[in-house]
C-alpha cells in the first residue's frame, strides 16, 4: 500500500518522498512508541535487566550469578545479544558442570515488544506461562515480561479508567 | 521515483523535520500509529488531501507492513 501512495505523491509534485516499506509492525517490533487506541504494550513493562549468558559458559557459574540476582531464569544470547536459548528452573536447579548449551532450552518462543498487554496476558493465562520472553524482530533480547507485572499493569489500567468513567 | 527507507533511515529524516503519513485506513490509523503521524488513507489521497503537507520538507509514506 504505502508504495502506491508514495507514487501517487510524486504524480502530484511531490520531490522528496520516502516509502518506509517496513512500516509500523516493523516500528512496533523494535519497541519504539505507537500512539492510538490500542493499548498498553508489552515492551512497557519488560524487565529488561533479566541476566544472560553465552553458550560456553559453564552452568554452574552462571547458575551462582542468576541466584545472587534474586532471578530464576537466565537467557543465552550471542555476542549480538540474539536470543539462543533460556535457561529455567530446572535447568538453574541442576548441579551438573556443564556448559550452558548443553542445559539450555533452545529456540524459546518469544513476543514483539507490540504486543498488547491483554493480549499477551491471556495467552500466558491459558498457557499457564508465568513469564514470556520479548525480542525484536531480528531475534536480540528486549527482556523478560512477567505475568505478575502484565497482570497488574492491566489491572491499574482497568481502574483509571474506571475511575475516570466514574469522576 | 521513491525511495525505500528503513527504521533508522526514518528516524533520521524525522530529526529533520520530516512529515509522516500513515496511509492506511482511518480505523487502523486509529488504533495504532507512529508517534506525529497524520493519517491520508490511500483510497483519499490526491491533490486535495496532500495540501496538509509541505512540498518543500520530506514526506515519509507507511502502512502495515510490505503490503
Amino acid at each position: 500500500m504505502s508504495p502506491r501512495a508514495a507514487w501517487r505523491l510524486e504524480s502530484i509534485g511531490f520531490t522528496r518522498v520516502y516509502d518506509y516499506v517496513a512500516g509500523k509492525a516493523d516500528w512496533g517490533s523494535f519497541g519504539l512508541p505507537l500512539d492510538g487506541t490500542k493499548g498498553a504494550r508489552a515492551g512497557e513493562h519488560v524487565r529488561a535487566d533479566v541476566p544472560t549468558c553465552q553458550l560456553e559458559e559453564r552452568l554452574q557459574e552462571v547458575r551462582r550469578q542468576v541466584t545472587a540476582a534474586c532471578w530464576d531464569t537466565c537467557i543465552v544470547v550471542n555476542a549480538s545479544g540474539v536470543v539462543l536459548g533460556r535457561l529455567g528452573r530446572k535447568a538453574l536447579a541442576s548441579e551438573e558442570d556443564v556448559a550452558v548449551e548443553a542445559a539450555m532450552t533452545a529456540g524459546p518462543s518469544t513476543v514483539r515488544p507490540s504486543i498488547t498487554l491483554s493480549e499477551i496476558v491471556e495467552r500466558m493465562q491459558s498457557q499457564n506461562l508465568t513469564s514470556a520472553l520479548v525480542t525484536r524482530s531480528d531475534g536480540s533480547l528486549v527482556g523478560v515480561l512477567r505475568r505478575t507485572d502484565a497482570e497488574a499493569a492491566l489491572n491499574a489500567a482497568a481502574f483509571d479508567s474506571s475511575a475516570s468513567t466514574q469522576g | 521515483m521513491p525511495t525505500a527507507i528503513d527504521r533508522d533511515e526514518v528516524q533520521r529524516l524525522l530529526a529533520e523535520g520530516a512529515q509522516l503519513v500513515d496511509v492506511l485506513p482511518r480505523p487502523e490509523f486509529e488504533e495504532e500509529h507512529l508517534p506525529g503521524a497524520i493519517n491520508i488513507p490511500l483510497k483519499t489521497l490526491d491533490a486535495e488531501t496532500s495540501r496538509r503537507l509541505a512540498r518543500e520538507r520530506p514526506v515519509i509514506v507507511y502502512c502495515h507492513d510490505y503490503q
